[in-house]
């Protein structure tokens, strides 16, 4: 028990204070970090003003226009011509000319610009004048504003049970984004770790430390020690790499939240009340992006946190061990790295193979495919927490569980029978049959 | 407590398609060097494994200071295969501190003993050194350390000159000299005949998977000495001897001659050198001697 402790110990600081170890594991955050920074910096820096000229020469449009932190309009008289050979000097981005027939030829509307007209300037202008045509054509056909105010309200009665169902729906999004991201980490993990400890043995053995080891220890003390050596590298890095993310998001999005908040509020306070009702529609729509985080967040919460945290590090754990065993039995039995290619397709294939399932998963977490998936130990660590955040009866948990619990000390005897063979085997091409008979060696 | 730090009985050991030992006994007393001999192949290293448990026997016993070997005993083992190997990307340091800690000893205990063994061999800048920045020869120097750190009452060393330089060979060679005064038995793997006719008090040797020879090398010497005589006399030899035959003869610059006497049955060096002090003036006359490669080709031929 000592000397495991012992092998525990050097695998675990060796590998901690690699330079690289130190470098990803900081590295990894920061990059994360910079990404979004990046994202939420193009979004920032694209809400800077646009003054926008117009020439309206039906009249009917003067001051119509609402300014916005966006949007800033002027409103121009004169010769088009001269307006627009003057757009250049006056500084603004675009020209807005509005003839005195558009009620007849709604067509005739231009905008006139330096650089050229986004789709956001031209439907946003299009959907101005149309709101003003609408009010000034229902005034005309005799319907009063409030009459609209009454048949809205209709409407958005309808839009809050809408919501409802939306909300639930939130909720089910948060759970596949949980679901999916904690499957593709485990994913990650058994891969990255699981060739770390292959990639280890095969070191040992190459380079005939081995036998000095063996000498002292059980190869069975070895191997254990290596793989959970390295396991607990995989949770240092991961617990550091979930901490490193959430404090420079709390940091950056403190930093970040102020600006980003600004915009909606100023224009919450100011306009919203003065706006046309489809406007103020999409006002809400637009706040609503910034306020999908802590929707997010939001719905998280109705989602089992505690039993997500608990199972996935039962499966992060139970499903690595799982792997990691197989992948030290293959590095144990080849020279070199080279020559594990043909032995890591098998191991292989059920790991992506799950990660494939888990899209299917996703979509139905409830099928048959998702409960005999999330069952099956090779499969389980990848579906099951797939699974975990749209609810799972416990008894399916708890049955998973136990058949991973024995299906690692069964991949970890396997692996051990191989293991203490192989890595005093050198110079012979392995094969399939070669390890099968190695199981039922007597040493 | 026994006299024999070390008795293999009838030790069998097979492998898939082959048996590696073939009942096969050895005892190795306390306190001797013990030279392991055999061909490459004959089942040495198997035999070698067995002791450091890290394969067992499929029949057969081996026994540790009187008792079977227990699993507790790899702490008075100190083993140094014949392929080296050390962590490349460790220091030195910790990673003898690490093997020796395997070995049983405390960090402070491993301490104590690396600091003493830094000093001895002048290696004390190499502590922070990664492996792979050593020579080969350095990292022989310290895979010697680590096999003798925790002070073993039996010190196996398979081929522990191979990589050495001369210099660095004999700094060994005095120390396992020097571990042997001290009392710990060593067993010693080797092709190198003069290594074994230098150090070595027993050896065995295995061929084929069986044991073929054992004892103190004097009396195996003896066992296999040629019962010839090297002789330089002047004078003539008349064919009518009666103790001896020539079995060649050759003369040398101003009438010396060499040549070398056969006893015949029953007659002893005295009766030999009787008759020739009466016939031929003597310069010079000893017994040959087997040397180890000698004892070593017969026995592997037989």
């Amino acid at each position: 028990m000592k000397n495991i402790l012992l092998i525990i110990q050097r695998e675990y600081l060796t590998r901690v204070r690699k330079k690289s170890f130190i470098v990803m594991t900081i590295l990894g955050p920061v990059l994360i970090g910079l990404l979004y920074a990046g994202i939420i910096w193009a979004a920032i820096s694209s809400i800077n003003q646009k003054k926008i000229e117009v020439l309206d020469q039906s009249g009917h449009f003067r001051d119509k226009f609402k300014n916005s932190s966006s949007y800033v309009y002027e409103y121009k008289t004169g010769s088009l011509d001269s307006l627009k050979n003057n757009l250049k000097k006056s500084g603004a981005d675009a020209l807005v000319y509005i003839p005195a027939n558009v009620f007849n030829q709604p067509g005739s509307v231009k905008i006139y610009s330096e650089k050229g007209v986004s789709l956001e300037v031209q439907s946003r202008i299009e959907s101005e004048i149309e709101n003003e045509i609408e009010n000034i054509k229902l005034t005309e056909a005799g319907i009063t504003r409030s009459t609209l105010e009454n048949a809205k309200v209709k409407v958005s009665a309808e839009t809050i049970s809408l919501k409802a169902g939306e909300e639930k729906k939130s909720s089910a999004t948060a759970a596949s984004v949980i679901g999916g991201i904690s499957a593709f980490l485990i994913y990650m993990a058994v891969f990255i770790y699981g060739a770390q400890v292959m990639r280890s043995i095969t070191e040992e053995k190459t380079s005939r430390i081995v036998e000095v080891l063996i000498s002292s220890v059980k190869p069975f003390q070895l191997m254990i020690g290596k793989i959970v050596g390295v396991a607990l590298v995989g949770l240092t890095q991961f617990g550091l790499w979930i901490i490193l993310t959430a404090a420079i998001f709390t940091v950056g999005g403190r930093i970040v939240a102020d600006k980003v908040q600004k915009a909606p509020e100023a224009l919450t306070e100011m306009q919203m009340s003065n706006m046309p009702s489809e406007a103020r529609e999409a006002v809400k729509n637009q706040s609503a992006v910034s306020k999908a985080m802590p929707d997010i967040m939001g719905a998280v919460s109705t989602l089992p946190v505690g039993t997500i945290l608990l199972c996935f590090i039962l499966y992060f754990i139970g499903g690595y061990l799982l792997y990691s065993s197989l992948f030290g039995a293959v590095g144990s039995a080849v020279d070199s790295e080279t020559d594990t290619q043909q032995f890591m397709m098998p191991i292989t294939i059920p790991i992506i193979a799950s990660f494939a399932i888990a899209q299917i998963v996703i979509r139905d977490p409830y099928s048959p495919l998702a409960v005999w998936a999330s069952m099956i130990p090779f499969t389980s660590p990848i579906i099951m927490m797939v699974r975990i955040p749209f609810g799972v009866p416990a008894w399916q948990i708890i049955l998973s569980v136990a058949l991973l619990i024995a299906g690692f000390i069964f991949t970890t005897w396997l692996a051990s029978r191989i293991y203490r063979v192989g890595i005093l085997m050198y110079g012979k091409k392995i094969t399939w049959k070669e390890l099968g008979k190695w199981l039922f060696y007597k040493v | 407590m026994s006299d024999n730090i070390l008795e293999v009985k009838n030790v069998v050991k097979n492998y898939a398609n082959h048996r590696a030992l073939d009942h096969v006994s050895l005892t190795v007393p306390k306190g001797v060097i013990y030279g392991l001999l055999g061909p490459n192949g004959a089942g040495k290293t198997s035999l070698i494994r067995i002791v450091n448990q890290i394969t067992g026997p499929d029949e057969g016993t081996v026994l540790f200071d009187g008792h079977p070997l227990k699993e507790n005993n790899i702490y008075d083992i100190g083993y140094l295969p014949e392929e080296r190997g050390l962590y490349k990307k460790m220091k030195v340091g910790e990673q003898l501190l690490y093997l020796a800690r395997l070995k049983g000893l405390s960090k402070d205990q491993a301490m104590d003993k690396l600091r003493e063994w830094f000093i001895k061999f002048d290696i004390k800048t190499w502590w922070d050194k990664n492996v792979e920045d050593l020579s080969k020869g350095m990292q022989q120097k310290i895979q010697f350390v680590a096999t003798v750190l925790h002070q073993p009452r039996l010190i196996i060393l398979d081929e522990p000159f191979s990589g050495f330089d001369p210099i660095n060979a004999n700094l060994i060679k005095d120390e396992i000299l020097e571990l042997k005064e001290k009392g710990a038995t060593i067993i010693f793997s080797t092709h190198r005949m003069e290594s074994v006719e230098e150090l070595c008090d027993y050896i065995g040797l295995i061929n084929k998977s069986k044991k073929v020879l054992e004892g103190k090398k004097s009396e195996i010497k003896e066992q296999f000495k040629p019962n010839t005589f090297s002789l330089d006399y002047t004078g003539h030899i008349n064919g009518d001897n009666t103790t001896f035959d020539v079995q060649k003869s050759r003369i040398n610059t101003e009438g010396l001659v060499s040549a070398t006497l056969e006893a015949r049955a029953g007659f002893s060096s005295n009766d030999i050198l009787k008759e020739l002090v009466d016939r031929v003036h003597v310069i010079s006359f000893r017994e040959d001697v087997a040397s180890m490669n000698d004892v070593f080709l017969k026995s592997v031929k037989l």
